[in-house]
Parts: C-alpha cells; structure tokens; sequence
C-alpha cells in the first residue's frame, strides 16, 4: 500500500519561489484545456485565438496594457488589506464608487483646466473609494463584523448605484436610450499617448505598487501591518493599535480603489457607460495573489493577467463563446497556485507500506 | 390582509433557493470548512439542474443533478481547503469564479430555453389552515422538503452522536482524533454535502423558480447564504429565518416596482444586500455584548494530524 504523507519543509529553496508559481499557472491552463475540451472547445484553437488576438498585434498590446492599468490598482487594493489578513473584496463596489464621483465631479464642479480638474477628479475618486471601504473597516474594527461579506454585498450595492445614475438622471439625454452618461468635457480628461488607448492612469498604477512597495518594506507602518498579518498575538503584545490599522488600510485600500474608477472613466471612456467595470475588482484579487503580496510584482501579473482578458474578448468574438468563460481559467489558475503554495512550503513524501503496516 | 399573506408566501418561495445553500454552509462551516464559493457552486447546480430537466422532462432528475454537480464542483475546495490546507477565503474565491465561467461556457447554447419545471403543489390538509395555508402550504414539493431537511438537520446537529461527531471535527479536530473520529473523512463528507445542497438551492432557482437558464442567474444568493449563516449563528433553524427574512426583502421590492414606484429599480435592488450588512452588523453587536456567537472554533483552520498545537 502507498500512502502520500506532506511534511513541511525546513528551508524554501530560492528556485522553488519562481518555477513553482509558474508550473502552477502552466497546470492551471491545462487543465483549463481539457476542460475546454470537454466543452466542445477546441483548446488549440482557444489558446492560439488568445495568444493571436492578445500579443499578435500593436492593437493587442495597447488594449493588454489598458486592462492592466485597472488590474493593478484594484489588486493593490486588497493586496494591503491581505497583507493585515483582511479579506476585503470589495474593489470591485470602490471602483464603481470612484467612476461614479469622478463622474459626479464633472458634472457638478467642471473647472475648465485639466490640471485643477485632475487633482478635483483624483481626491474625490480616492474619498468615495476610501469612504466605501473605510465603512467595511469600521465594522470590521468596531464590532468584528465579517468583511468579506460586507464588502461583498457592498459590491452589488455601489454597482446598482452606478446603474441608477446611469440608466436614470446622468443619462445622456442625446443617447437615444442607449445607458451612458455625456462625455466628459477635454479638461476632463487624462492624458492619452498619441494614437493609442493608453492613459495616464498608468502612472497613477505604477505609482501606487511603488509607494506601497516602499511603505510595506521600508516604513514604521508597514512593518505594523506586516506583524499584524503574520502574528496578530504578537502585535497586540507590542501594542500596536489593531483596531486604528484595519480602518487604516481598509480605507487605503479603498481610495485605490477609487482610483481604478477613475482612470476608467476619465482615462479611458471619457463618460461612465452601463457595465463599464467588466469585473477588474475580482480579476484584481488573483492579480494580488499571483503576485504573492508584493506590490512590486504586481503590474507585471497584470499584464500577464491582461493578455488573458484581452484573449477572452478574442474568444468571445472569434469563437462566439461567453466572456465569462475565460473565469474558468482565472479560477482554475488560482487554485493551482494555491495548491502549489501548499506544495512550496510542504514536501510529499510517498510512503510504501507492507499490508502487515511494517514500512518497507 | 390579502397583500400580507402574499408577501409572506412569495418570501417562502424566493427564500428557499438560499435556504437550501444556507443550510449547506452550517453543515460544512460546522465541520470546520468554510465555503466561500456558493455562489459557483449554485451557478452549476443551477446549470445542471435545467440542463438534466431538458434532457429527461423530469424535474426530480434535475434536482438530483444538481446535487450530484454541487458535489461534484465542491470536490476541488474540498481538495485544496482540506488536503493541501490552503486558505480557505481565497479557495472559495477561485471556485465562484471556475463556477460562474463553466456554467456559462456549458449553458451558452440553451440562454432563454424554457423548461417544464417542477408543478406546483398544495400540501393536503394543511394548505386549508386560514393564513399558515396560503403562506406555508401551497408552493411545491421542494419548499416542503426544505422544512423536513431544516428539522431534520436541527435533530441531526444537536440531538445524535453522528451530530456530536461532525461538530467536534470542526470546534476540536485533535480531541476528535483522539476520540478515534476520521477528522479528514468528516471533513470531506460534510463539505461535499454542503455543496450538494448548494447545488440543490441553484437547481430550485433555475427548475422551479425561473424554469430556464440565465447565466449568473443566482446574482449574488451564494454570497447572501454564507453571510445568512453567521446571522443564523450556525443554527438551521435560525438559518430558515434569515433566508425568509431576505426572500422577503426581494419579494417586497418585486411588488414595489410591479406597482409603478417611483424608486428606480436599481436602488429598490439595493434593498437585499444592505440587509445582509446591517443584519450582520447587528447580529455582531450582539455578539460583543456576550451572547454566544457559537462560530466552531476551528473554523477555517486546517487539520494535519502530526501538528501540535
């Protein structure tokens, strides 16, 4: 008889860290290929339809760096709350939050100069994504309610808000019935690289995993909030106030949020549009674990997490396949990351056994 | 009185979807294994369910086979959560999303298909009762199912040694090894028939409630059902409360807008989920006042029989 035993490892060897993470997306795809299979989906044709309509052009590569644009500032939006072993998952609500002040802004305050209306558009986007989450932190930090829920149902609930302005009192009234707001005024908008799609929100991204790579690894706080997430008995010992740090970061988070919102809508569509957050909350969270935590790693998942959205829309349009198809990679992916974390920090050990039980 | 009594049965009616799943958190969750991903596992059952029906004209089929898929898709968080010990949050994640994308790969050829679903029916002698009739009594076999399961479970969790059993795996695993229990094999069971069940509530959505397949038709239920579970404080009977609670929410906003409110129908959409927070939150100050909030102890802690704690 075999019988497969883990224990865990003393030491991670340095190798294990980049080839274990990369086998486990390579397995997640695969598998991701036989179920597609399965389904009747010719996984060659699926996979090459990916890889052609994503890196096959320069068309490809703007739309890949559009969509990670937002990858990276809602993953770094849970990534400082995972950090502190807050589950929040409620990019998705403040990034909705951020759009719709960005687009409230606008509409109420324009100031006709790009530079007054960029700081105006930024701190209310950050406000109303920080305030989003900041109400979960409160909860969590006043009376210990689950955060995961609440920032969950609080998703539903900014997306609902959004479409009650979008389809009722912001709606273009030149729109035909169409579900989008007018479009933003050029002040309004941010800078756009000449001939492409690509904004200015990539600053902003990159901005944003810099500062947190740097507060995490090199600051007072950031050590708090690491202590917090590896041994939360050992801060209370220390002192650290736990309760004033989950409303902290819950609201950072958030504010980062906010701010995916509105490189959306400012950067990109230049108007709020029904069903213009196309899910980058919850794509941001395995961004954020893919990346392992660290800030600085994680434009780069992004990218690589965009080349397979802007394969999904491929799928979508050459294969006639739903969009949502491509979560079954995600999720697939995810699990075999998760699963091959377990197998970093354990080592399988397959024991042979004789049927009397004496180990051979 | 006509209106209250029809509120009241049509929050039956739209609870009982999140009931079933509900129930099938406090079965796992009490086993120690938290599933985040209901609202995937919903979504296949669902899929599975109209999808069985289609084939076969028979709804019981349907709802065996969205059983059978709820189990079936649950397998890789049991895996992950159990065997290789991982987080438990993030699994559950991983699982809506493999949920949601299979169901709308499997189902994209059948969008708007209708079925014949289960019929309606009243339960007899009982269904005559003035007021407990209407509201309680006249649905569909599976409604009267789920008030079997949720007294059975009730008898089952608190009353019998099988009960005891699958409660010391999730307050205590090393004392329920030590008693000579399977902790792994318990795990396991529970957490699979908590996504059957799961699987069951997706499959009342699609062959009962709406009677086709809408891809992400469970729009948010799975994720209502575990917050209902710390509302039911891991107690089906209270479970069963909650989840009428908010099948009367939905019920009541339904009306609203069939009325011609001049609320936006977005905003009336709303109503559910800012539910779930405040009855959370309230059930958490309680909580902080010290009432038991009866959370198993080892919930989401992973068991590895050569660890000492």
């Amino acid at each position: 008889m075999i019988k497969f035993k883990l224990e865990p490892r003393l030491e991670i060897p340095v190798w294990m860290n980049v080839v274990i993470p990369v086998a486990a997306v390579v397995f997640g795809l695969f598998i991701g290929g036989i179920l597609f299979a399965c389904l009747g989906v010719n996984p060659f044709k699926a996979y090459a339809a990916v890889i052609e309509g994503a890196l096959g052009s320069t068309f490809g590569l703007g739309e890949i760096i559009i969509k990670a644009i937002p990858l990276t500032l809602t993953a770094l939006a849970g990534l400082i709350c995972y950090r502190m072993l807050i589950w929040n998952i409620g990019a998705e609500g403040q990034l909705c939050m951020g759009a719709l002040a960005t687009a409230a802004v606008v509409r109420y305050f324009f100031v006709d100069n790009c530079f007054v209306m960029f700081v105006i558009m930024f701190a209310a986007a950050a406000i109303a994504g920080g305030l989003w989450g900041g109400v979960t932190g409160f909860l969590k930090s006043k009376w210990g309610v689950n955060e995961t829920i609440t920032t969950l149902m609080l998703n539903y609930v900014a997306i609902n808000i959004c479409e009650h302005f979008i389809y009722g009192p912001w709606k273009d009234p030149s729109s035909m019935g169409f579900p989008f707001t007018p479009n933003f005024p050029d002040a309004a908008r941010l800078w756009v690289l000449n001939g492409t799609k690509i904004h200015a929100g990539i600053f902003i991204a990159l901005g944003v995993a810099i500062v947190f790579q740097v507060l995490l690894k090199r600051s007072k706080w950031g050590y708090e909030i690491r202590v917090i997430g590896e041994n939360p008995r050992a801060a209370r010992y220390a002192g650290i106030n736990i309760a004033k740090n989950i409303l902290l970061v819950t609201f950072i988070g958030g504010a980062v949020g906010g701010l995916a919102g509105m490189s959306e809508v400012a950067g990109l569509l230049g108007r709020m549009n029904g069903g213009f957050s196309m899910g980058y909350g919850y794509t941001g969270i395995i961004v954020a674990w893919l990346a392992r935590l660290s800030p600085i790693y994680v434009p780069l998942v992004a990218f690589l997490m965009g080349i397979l959205l802007v394969g999904g829309d491929t799928l979508q349009v050459a294969m006639g396949l739903p969009l949502a198809s491509i979560n079954i990679l995600q999720g697939l992916i995810l699990c075999s990351v998760l699963g091959a974390e377990t197998l970093s920090r354990y080592r399988l050990r397959v024991i042979h056994r004789s049927a009397k039980g004496e180990t051979a | 009185m006509d209106f209250f009594i029809a509120i009241l049965a049509s929050a039956v009616r739209s609870g009982t979807p999140i009931l079933f799943a509900t129930l099938g958190e406090v079965v796992a969750e009490r086993a120690g294994v938290m599933n985040l991903g209901l609202e995937g596992v919903m979504l296949v059952g669902a899929y599975a369910g109209f999808a069985a029906t289609k084939a076969t004209g028979n709804p019981w089929i349907g709802i065996a086979a969205a059983f059978t898929a709820g189990v079936a898709v649950t397998l890789i968080h049991a895996f992950l959560s159990i065997t290789l010990m991982c987080n438990q949050t993030v699994s559950g994640l991983a699982l809506v999303l493999t949920g949601y994308g299979l169901s709308a790969l499997l189902g994209r050829n059948t969008i708007g298909q209708t079925i014949d679903g289960l019929k309606p029916l009243a339960f007899p002698l009982l269904c005559k009762i003035p007021f407990i009739g209407p509201v309680f009594f006249q649905h569909n076999a599976m409604v009267y199912i789920s008030y079997a399961l949720v007294a059975f479970l009730c008898w089952f969790l608190f009353r019998t040694r099988a009960g005891l059993n699958l409660r010391a795996v999730g307050e205590n695993p090393r004392a329920a090894d030590a008693m000579g229990l399977n902790v792994i094999g318990l795990r396991y069971f529970y957490c699979l028939l908590g996504g059957g069940l799961a699987g069951v509530g997706g499959g009342y959505l699609s062959i009962v409630y709406a009677q086709m397949w809408i891809e992400g038709m469970t729009s948010g239920r799975g994720w209502i059902a575990a917050g209902l579970v710390i509302f039911g404080l891991w107690n089906p009977a209270r479970a069963a409360l909650g989840a009428y609670l908010f099948g009367g929410v939905e019920a009541f906003q339904l009306r609203l807008q069939a009325m011609g409110s001049s609320i936006s129908a977005s905003l009336l959409l709303t109503l559910p989920y800012l539910m779930t927070i405040i009855v959370l939150t309230a059930v958490a100050i309680r909580a902080g006042k010290g009432v038991l909030l009866g959370a198993p102890a080892s919930l989401t802690v992973p068991f590895r029989r050569e660890d000492r704690d």
